[in-house]
């Protein structure tokens, strides 16, 4: 134990120097399950229970983030904007199903919808399909051919309570299944107790077990409880080597909300502000409307500018939100609002 | 200090971004159409749209684009004396000894009537005054029927508000008026006057007037007894008539320190009460455990909202060296996402300057500033050919000696100064001639608390800036002027105890 702990550390370091160089490599480490059901009683103080010392975040002022986020949603998006906005959200959709009944069939017809969102208009094909492992390869194998990416959740999504070694084994199984992108949550109950080393070491290790495949790390926001825990946590998955910060699993209420995401998309900003890599950012659950979207793209706008308004940088998670953005762009193109049935449901 | 403060904006260095040709908001103009304005408006006396005395008009402009909007009588002191014969008459005929039940009805109805024209009210705030639309949409009317509605409740009463002692009306209240929130100051003279029993001949400023005639109309619209309200349209001369003319019980004036100084002069010796709401050059003091983000947030609507066209405008950035530099950055980076233009557009977050006069005082100062050896900091926002428009500015290297550090610029012109401990923002805060109000950023309540007991300023906003609510008095310390409006402390300058 001692010595596993040693080197934990040491790569938690290693990692965080490399991270402040702004290139992230991770460190070669196997993963030893069993140890990791070990508790860890929390100590307190700024250092954690296993010698890490967690970013310093700085505090956040819930009204005035608030105020800020309402004021960039007021934002009026019309016209050329605003079917150019609505393309731009496609783009950057993850067409997500995350269900126990989740089967070959539904998969493949989400697959088909990302790749080709609308038969009338001429649109982007969606940036990635969101699934359970079991469906990476299906949804693989319907997506060959196109430019559609396949996201997986793994770490024993979406409670994250699994032992590391289980979550780990999700992980790569994820990866050899095909999967290009991973999404993981963290340990929110580490995170709450004060293990940050916790957090850190699983990310950092998730990061390692993914290869080539991306990394979006899901905070559970609403299970944070307040918006310091938010921004600390956002630090935390960014220096833990996260490509993406997420705000949900989907699963939780309240999920993604526009405050949030702005005040993660200020960590980032910060972040690449130190010289850090750019990092994206993916809100998911609750974005519904193509307005709440345009929404959203606006306060990336605001935030980080164009740059991040990219699908490389800035996603959606989402499942019914596609269909409102066709029902809008279908109302500038002709006009008048067509009936729900005149869209696929899939 | 290690910091280079002569940095300009776009040397500010932010990591290397790739090219993308981005995605731009389209124009989005708040439609008009609706808005009936008459070509010639005349003075409100008596409940009556009249002509004035000398048959003279003079034009107003919409300062974003300098066309012509109407024409508006010029009042003179025949006009004055009739309304405040007017008003006299209301007050000591109907409104002075009507039940505070009854009048709090008519005041009531005001604050709906202006909701429900809300929408025309705000489109005509903005072409007149030059606002963005968003401000006079979601701020100005708003405050304006809030006020209404806050006094409307105390009519009934006053016999309370003070406790052990009995209220009754001073009489005729004349009113001066600014241009930077024409309708809402009109409110917040108005509404705690008339609520309290008196009657009031209100003098809006020459670049604006038309709100004010447009809630003459809504007075009528409420069938308010004739004379408790008169609106008397003129410049510096027709507000000198008011505050001369030996009918009128108290001088309430909102405006510049100068113009509050001639007054205060003018009616020494008389009778008449005065409340003075001047000028101010506020600090905004942020301390570096503050929660950066949201406080350059707070700074940026501090001294860009309405223009820097406000009062207490948080026009003096204090902040602490140790966070200098990522405070300037991300100022820098912040104004380059104000949309300066059109007011009417619904994206714009800072419209035109309200005159020419007022546009060549900002370049004034400005210019001043930078030949003083500060360093200039501006937004590139593409500023309109037409107009009169200011980019977003703030200035670093600046210290308290310097004219753009004492004196109000009353535009969109921030100055940056540093400070190393709590005593010496305390003193620097201070070390101002005025002393309307402050802001203070910190994440420790205790630092909030201590600082807020040390500010000689009216109003002190811990963690926020420019927040206004009728419950909550206003007023200046110093040469910021005496008096408070909102709230229950509003209602004292309009009340004799007995």
């Amino acid at each position: 134990m001692a010595t596993r702990k040693q080197t934990s550390t040491r790569v938690t370091r290693q990692a965080r120097a490399e991270q402040r160089n702004g290139k992230h490599r991770p460190t070669s480490r196997t993963g030893t399950g069993a140890q990791e059901a070990a508790l860890v009683v929390p100590t307190g103080g700024t250092r954690g229970p296993r010698g890490y010392r967690p970013p310093k975040s700085p505090p956040i002022e819930a009204i005035a983030l608030e105020e800020r986020a309402a004021s960039i949603a007021k934002r009026s998006i019309k016209k050329a904007s605003k079917v150019e906005g609505l393309k731009l959200a496609i783009a950057m959709m993850d067409l997500t199903t995350l269900e126990g009944k989740d089967t070959p069939g539904k998969v493949v017809s989400m697959c088909r919808k990302a790749a080709r969102p609308s038969e009338r208009l001429d649109l982007p094909s969606c940036a990635a399909v969101c699934v359970y492992p079991n469906l990476v390869a299906v949804a693989k194998r319907a997506l060959e051919g196109t430019t559609v990416k396949v996201a997986s959740v793994a770490t024993a999504f979406p409670s994250g309570q699994s032992p590391l070694a289980v979550k780990l084994i999700d992980v790569r199984r994820a990866v050899d299944f095909g999967a290009d992108e991973i999404d993981m949550v963290i340990d929110r109950g580490a995170f709450l107790r004060g293990d940050y080393g916790k957090v850190f070491d699983e990310i950092a290790q998730t990061k390692e077990a993914c290869g080539a495949a991306h990394l979006k790390v899901i905070l559970e926001t609403g299970e944070l409880g307040t918006y310091d825990a938010i921004r600390l946590a956002s630090d935390l998955a960014i220096e833990a080597g996260g490509d993406f910060i997420k705000t949900s699993t989907g699963k939780v209420q309240p999920a993604a909300t526009l405050p949030v995401t702005l005040l993660m998309l200020e960590a980032i900003r910060d972040h690449v502000d130190a010289g850090g890599r750019n990092i994206g950012m993916k809100p998911a659950g609750g974005v519904r409307t193509a307005k709440q979207a345009l929404q959203y793209l606006c306060i990336v706008k605001e935030t980080l500018g164009d740059e991040w308004l990219d699908p490389d940088l800035f996603r959606f998670g989402a499942s019914a939100l596609l269909n409102d953005v066709l029902m809008q762009l279908e109302k500038e193109r002709t006009g008048s609002y067509a009936g729900e049935d005149y869209f696929s449901k899939d | 200090m290690a910091t280079d403060i002569t940095k300009k904006t776009h040397e500010t260095k932010l990591a290397p971004r790739r090219e993308r040709a981005g995605w731009t908001y389209a124009p989005s103009p708040e439609a008009k159409d609706h808005v009936r304005l008459k070509g010639r408006y005349d003075l409100f006396i008596d409940g009556k749209f009249v002509a004035p005395h000398s048959g003279k008009h003079f034009a107003t402009h919409n300062p974003a684009d300098e066309s012509h909007i109407a024409d508006v009588a010029e009042g003179d002191e025949h006009d004055v004396d009739t309304a405040v014969r007017a008003a006299r008459k209301a007050f000591e005929g109907t409104w002075g000894k009507m039940r505070g039940s009854e009048r709090g009805k008519y005041v009531y109805r005001i604050a709906r009537r202006i909701q429900e024209r809300a929408r025309e009210l705000a489109i005509v705030e903005s072409v007149d005054g030059g606002k963005p639309i968003k401000e006079s949409r979601d701020v100005d009317l708003p405050l304006a029927a809030a006020h209404f509605f806050h006094y409307a409740g105390w009519a009934d009463k006053l016999d309370y508000a003070f406790a052990g002692r009995r209220a009754r009306p001073l009489g005729v209240a004349g009113q001066i008026i600014p241009w930077n929130f024409p309708l809402l100051m009109a409110a917040w003279k108005i509404a705690p006057a008339i609520a309290c029993g008196n009657t009031v001949v209100l003098k809006p400023a020459e670049t604006t007037p038309l709100t004010a005639l447009l809630l003459a109309e809504i007075i009528q619209e409420c069938d308010l007894p004739p004379g408790v309200v008169n609106i008397v349209t003129g410049a510096g001369k027709t507000g000198g008539a008011l505050v001369d003319h030996a009918g009128v019980d108290k001088i309430a004036f909102t405006g510049s320190t100068d113009v509050g100084k001639r007054i205060q002069r003018a009616i020494a010796g008389t009778n008449k009460r005065l409340t003075l709401e001047l000028g101010g050059k506020a600090a905004n003091i942020v301390f570096a455990d503050a929660p950066i983000d949201q406080a350059v947030d707070g700074i940026v609507n501090g001294i860009y909202f309405n223009q820097g066209h406000v009062c207490c405008a948080g026009s003096r950035l204090l902040v602490e060296e140790s966070i200098h530099d990522v405070v300037v950055r991300k100022l820098s980076r912040r104004i380059e996402q104000l949309r300066v233009g059109d007011p009417l557009d619904k994206n714009t977050d800072v419209g035109a300057i309200n005159s020419k006069m007022q546009l060549e005082k900002i370049h004034e100062l400005v210019a001043a500033a930078v030949s003083e050896g500060c360093a200039i900091h501006q937004s590139s926002a593409k500023i309109p050919t037409k107009g009169y428009f200011f980019a977003p500015t703030f200035f670093t290297g600046v210290s308290q000696s310097h004219r753009i550090a004492q004196e109000e610029v009353f535009g969109p012109v921030l100055s940056v100064i540093t400070f190393r401990t709590p005593d010496e923002a305390v003193e620097k805060a201070n070390n101002t001639m005025y002393g309307l109000s402050a802001g203070i950023w910190t994440d420790k309540a205790a630092k909030v608390f201590w600082m807020a007991k040390r500010m000689r300023a009216g109003v002190v906003w811990a963690n926020t800036f420019n927040k206004f609510d009728p419950t909550s008095p206003f007023g200046g310390y110093k040469e910021s002027g005496f008096g408070r409006e909102g709230g229950r402390a509003g209602l004292a300058p309009y009340l004799e105890m007995v």
